[in-house]
């Protein structure tokens, strides 16, 4: 199951009169991919706490797949929108790895066997299954993301969001993340200012600066544009380009939009 | 965040892994076993000294049942050295009857009282340390659970064995840093560093705490934490289980009845 989402006219200012969200307009088909791409202070993670309800809209509103997020749903809510926070510390706080993917099913009523086995499934689903035993702070820092994610799968989402999913991930965790993210069927929202892996796992993007969306289209048109992205303080890694030329796979030639470096160009 | 493997012998350290009969025993069983075990030992007249070579003998075969070798046993009893200390100066200090021993006058109600406290102090610690060598702290949390501890002291005791690898992180990367731009503290009043770290350390471990709250708040926690462990003990374990208590009691009414 996947759900839409819809964001409208959403705006809100912290207490010290930061205005975080200025007007920010975005819908997400049901199982669509997104980037959501921005500098830091853009508003990305105030952007995140929306989606679930953690705060309240000060004007304009969130809808996930047809339900307005308001206090009335939040239960319902939570269960639909799964969020991967940048840090597996704080989302893992449970004394054993099976009690913390646990959790959340727990909270929604479930117990006993069927509690087991969606707990098992969960980590199956990150390959950290013959790690239910173990304490959260005994496992890898990429483990501990891995399992972080399957914290928020036992709950059955059907929009997942995640916060700057590869920060302080090495490259073999990373490109792990992403084969994970890749077989899971629901919509995703990735927040991040990781470029390469927006286009890896992203057909779509968004760019986020100054508390408004400011461009939307296919990840590769935007990274594309180099203009673009040095107005909203991002940059490709160096060296990093994308481009569409035709290549070969065995003896089919066709073209599609590629990050290289360029000891790849082939 | 990093860091979070320098602290294995801060939680989990008094674990000897294993798979006995003690071992795979449910926590609150053993949890509550200890309790009665101890508290038939310090119900126990000082006078019965049988008594207590019985209980020693059953703390030593529980260790043996248990795989836990007696000598890491003895080194783990070392805690109790400094409380023993006191003990030591009660045949000195107390009131006559005097005994001469090897030629020092000793006090023997004194003498009794340090007995005493050695004796019983000593059974409830082996027996502690047992239990600690059997059982994951998580275990001992879900059974303590089971025992029907408020689910609220469970979760703040699995949040301190929890984060306190990551706060003593915290701390050690805040020190490399503190030393890495060349403070060397060698007078009180150059601590100021310290304790402002300290402040800093408060506050950080404070935030981290708000976020936490935001993570158990979006998987839907809404003030109490659910019940996760329902596994009751079959009647063979509680039977198991309960054989070094009921030998505990009996041998304590034992000691009142026949002194």
């Amino acid at each position: 199951m996947s759900a839409g989402l819809e964001i409208r006219a959403l705006r809100f200012a912290y207490p010290d009169g930061r205005e975080a969200l200025r007007g920010v307009d975005l819908a997400v088909a049901p199982g669509e991919r997104v980037a959501v791409l921005g500098p830091n202070g853009a508003g990305k993670t105030t952007l995140v706490l929306h989606l679930n309800g953690i705060l309240q809209p000060q004007a304009g509103e969130v809808v996930i797949g047809g339900l307005p997020v308001t206090k009335a749903n939040l239960a319902t809510i939570r269960q639909r929108v799964a969020i991967v926070f940048q840090d597996p510390d704080d989302q893992l706080f449970m004394p054993s790895v099976r009690d913390d993917v646990a959790f959340g099913p727990a909270n929604a009523g479930l117990r006993g066997v069927a509690l087991e086995e969606r707990v098992q499934q969960a980590l199956d689903g990150v390959g950290m299954g013959e790690h239910v035993d173990r304490a959260p702070h005994h496992l890898s820092f990429g483990q501990r993301r891995r399992v972080a994610v399957a914290t928020v799968l036992a709950m059955e989402p059907e929009l997942l969001v995640l916060d700057e999913p590869t920060s302080n991930l090495d490259p073999a965790a990373r490109r792990e993340l992403a084969e994970i993210l890749d077989t899971l069927d629901l919509t995703q929202l990735v927040v991040t200012h990781d470029l390469p892996y927006a286009l890896e796992l992203c057909p779509r993007a968004v760019i986020l600066d100054e508390g408004r969306i400011v461009a939307d289209g296919p990840t590769h048109e935007l990274l594309a544009d180099e203009d673009l992205l040095a107005r909203h303080r991002l940059e490709l890694p160096r060296g990093f380009q994308v481009h569409t030329h035709p290549h070969r796979h065995g003896r089919v030639v066709h073209a599609h939009p590629h990050g290289t470096e360029p000891p790849h160009h082939d | 965040m990093g860091g979070g493997h320098l602290g294995h012998a801060g939680t989990d350290g008094l674990l000897i892994p294993g798979s006995t009969v003690v071992h795979r025993a449910p926590a609150q069983l053993k949890i509550a076993a200890l309790l009665v075990f101890v508290l038939a030992v310090v119900a126990t007249p000082r006078e019965a000294v049988w008594a207590f070579a019985v209980y020693a003998v059953v703390i030593v075969g529980v260790a043996l049942v248990a795989a836990v070798p007696v000598l890491t046993l003895l080194r783990r009893l070392r805690i109790e050295v400094p409380f023993l200390g006191f003990a030591l100066f009660l045949p000195l200090l107390g009131s006559s009857p005097r005994v001469q021993v090897l030629g020092v006058s000793l006090s023997q109600p004194g003498l009794w009282a340090a007995w005493n406290i050695v004796a019983k102090g000593t059974l409830g610690v082996s027996a502690s340390i047992i239990l600690a060598a059997t059982t994951p702290v998580a275990e001992l949390l879900q059974g303590l659970e089971r025992l029907h501890l408020p689910r609220a002291l469970t979760a703040i005791a699995g949040f301190m064995v929890r984060y306190l690898d990551v706060i003593v992180g915290e701390a050690n990367r805040m020190s490399i840093a503190r030393q890495s731009r060349g403070y060397d503290p060698r007078w009180l009043w150059q601590a100021r560093a310290l304790a402002s770290s300290a402040g800093t350390l408060f506050v950080r471990s404070f935030e981290r705490g708000e976020r936490v709250h935001l993570a158990m708040a979006s998987r839907g926690y809404a003030g109490s934490m659910p019940e996760l462990h329902r596994r009751v003990a079959t009647a063979n374990e509680r039977v198991a289980a309960a054989a070094v208590p009921l030998l505990a009691v009996s041998v304590c009414v034992a000691a009142h009845l026949v002194p």
